[in-house]
């Protein structure tokens, strides 16, 4: 994160205040970082049965963005944590995502740094690494990034697929937009009817786990064919539905795109 | 985690849900005293069961016995029968439906109740069932219930005991850290009770660390994903006979999708995570050698993941385990060019693009190379 250019000014971990990690001092908690180094978002990294403990610490600290790489995080503890960051109008990404970045300005997250470049595509995705190759071709094929947005593998996320088309939507820096869905649950259906509705800029899409039989868990906590729900089908044809070409390869997402 | 009617049913009696009396029984012959009559049905961890069979009346000691020796061993959608359940009969009037589950768009959950129940909710018309989600941090409140009762329009005595259960499943339901808790039928019965006929329950495999009790459970895993699950690798079995192995969930199933388009045929469903530690991948390789694939597709996009580091488990596991299994690699990240010197000086395949890897595995594996 320090090397992409993100001002890490705190970390924070319990009882290890004092120390300092990089040149970046450590504090006991999120309140001291707040006061001493005015931070004003906060990124959780810390074991799934004290992550929600950890963001409810940072929204009560005053903070508007909060970004939950921690995987494993019990659903019921989202069902608590989500709407209660609503109302404090905190805005959380994740949990189980590899973060969000702003290529040439911030990263919050866990992406590698060299695979992005500044450009005017948006990126939402329920993935990590399929994320990394998907944009990795983009930048290949000269398709650089505004914003590239990993919301999550698990069912109950922070930001889903049609907040953050909402936002892309208005963001001048980007463009065209490409999502990156999976099998399990409608967000996929949710924001094909969201794009028809109220998207103006062009969007491409991959869905990830055609070939997966129902019923099973497919490694992300939220990537489940329940009975008939959920299928990469209904996905797909949601996408076409409402004119989003669909790319049938990750590779060729950045293809669909056009000329960059 | 998935739990069988009976386990499930134990757990509902905790909360103060009417079940009826049973006993289970995993051999015919040491069934004594079933409550008679009674209903023997096959324990599985799949719905369908009662057209398929696994449910059946019996009237009498030596009945309960000849039913039960019917149904266990029997396969119910490829789920062996290991044990029944010989539950009171009821003698049921009407039949309801209640059901929470957790609506991910909402982010809430989502009570579902319907004076039609018995059969399937999802072939219950959508106007004849109550629908509303519960605001997690207020929880169920009274005026949920009142308004369920008036579009259920039961008797008061009958409407009054469903209302204490919907409350008491929903307290299970939080309290469980629960994904689904369903009761299809929920009876009533001649005489006046309200009962739950049947008992559907999953808890969110995440909060397992909050509930060591159920660490033990028979979930539905071949011996082989079981194993894998208990070395904490994600390992799912599929129908094909390419072995898939790459890191993170969704770059897995992609790779998955793009043999299946390439011609092949995955096998399994290996998401090696993170790691690039020799040790974890000489286990992940010992898992997907004993899938018996006839080829061995990698993909891995590592960010910081060293790929000579990973390299070098591979070669490890496939020396130390004498296999002669073809391996077609790809494997992006640090290192990447020393990685592929490694795969191929112990006679591996190794491409560029995930697309290449895929298709080059389907040649080898007929034999076109």
């Amino acid at each position: 994160m320090l090397e992409f250019g993100t001002k890490v000014v705190a970390g924070v971990t319990p009882g290890k205040g004092g120390a300092t990690v990089e040149g970046v001092p450590v504090y006991d908690s999120v309140k001291e970082a707040v006061l001493r180094r005015k931070a004003n978002a906060s990124i959780i990294f810390v074991p799934a049965p004290y992550a929600k403990d950890a963001a409810i610490e940072a929204i009560e600290a005053g903070l508007k963005l909060v970004v939950i790489i921690t995987e494993r995080i019990p659903f019921h503890d989202c069902l608590e944590l989500m709407p209660y960051a609503r109302s404090r109008e905190c805005t959380i990404i994740g949990p189980n995502c590899p973060g969000i970045t702003t290529p040439g300005q911030a990263k919050m997250g866990i992406m590698p740094n060299h695979i992005f470049k500044t450009g005017d595509a948006g990126v939402i995705s329920r993935s990590g690494t399929l994320t990394y190759e998907i944009v990795n071709a983009m930048t290949q094929a000269g398709h650089g990034q505004s914003t590239c947005i990993g919301i999550g593998g698990d069912p109950i996320i922070g930001t889903n697929m049609v907040e953050a088309l909402r936002l892309f939507e208005r963001d001048r820096g980007t463009k065209r937009i490409v999502l990156v869905g999976e099998i399990g649950g409608t967000s996929e259906e949710d924001a094909a009817e969201f794009i028809r509705r109220h998207v103006s800029k062009g969007v491409v899409a991959y869905v990830a786990g055609r070939t997966a039989p129902p019923g099973k868990r497919m490694g992300h906590a939220g990537a489940i064919i329940q009975g008939n729900k959920g299928t990469a089908e209904s996905k797909v044809k949601a996408f076409a539905d409402a004119g989003v070409p669909v790319a049938e390869y990750p590779a060729d997402v950045a293809r669909l795109l056009g000329p960059p | 985690m998935k739990f069988l009617e009976y386990q499930a049913k134990e757990i509902f009696a905790r909360y103060g849900i009417p079940v009826p009396r049973g006993v289970v029984a995993s051999n015919a012959e040491d069934i004594s005293d079933p409550p008679l009559p009674c209903m023997v049905k096959a324990q599985v961890l799949v719905g369908g069961r009662g057209k398929a069979g696994g449910i059946k009346a019996a009237e009498s000691l030596d009945e309960t016995r000849a039913v039960s020796r019917q149904i266990l061993g029997m396969d119910i959608h490829g789920y062996r029968v290991k044990q029944v359940y010989l539950e009171e009969r009821l003698d049921i009037t009407k039949e309801l439906y209640v059901g929470l589950t957790i609506d991910r768009s909402a982010r809430e959950p989502l009570l579902m109740a319907s004076a039609t129940g018995g059969m399937e909710i999802e072939a219950v018309p959508r106007d004849q069932i109550f629908m509303e989600h519960v605001p997690t941090m207020a929880g169920l409140q009274p005026y949920v219930l009142r308004t369920m009762l008036s579009f259920l329009e039961l008797p008061k005595d009958t409407g009054d005991r469903v209302a204490d259960i919907v409350r008491r499943s929903y307290e299970l339901f939080r309290k469980e850290d629960a994904e689904l808790v369903e009761i299809n039928p929920l009876a009533v019965t001649r005489d006046g009770r309200v009962i739950a006929g049947d008992a559907k329950l999953v808890i969110d495999d995440n909060a397992e660390y909050r509930h060591p009790e159920y660490a033990n459970l028979d979930q539905d895993r071949t011996p082989l994903e079981q194993e894998a699950y208990e070395k904490g690798i994600t390992f799912i079995q599929l129908d094909g006979d390419i072995g898939v192995i790459a890191n993170g969930a969704g770059l897995t199933m992609a790779t998955l999708d793009v043999l299946n388009l390439k011609g092949g045929r995955g096998g399994t469903f290996l998401d090696l995570g993170g790691t690039d530690d020799p040790e974890k991948v000489k286990q992940a390789f010992e898992i997907l050698i004993k899938a018996n694939p006839s080829i061995i597709l990698l993909n891995i996009f590592g960010g910081i993941t060293k790929a000579d580091t990973v390299a070098l488990g591979v070669q490890q596991a496939l020396e130390d385990m004498h296999t002669r299994i073809p391996v077609v690699a790809r494997i992006k990240g640090v290192n990447e060019d020393r990685a592929k010197e490694i795969l191929r000086s112990i006679g591996m395949y190794a491409t560029e693009t995930m697309e290449e890897a895929a298709e080059l595995a389907v040649k080898v594996k007929s034999g076109g190379t």
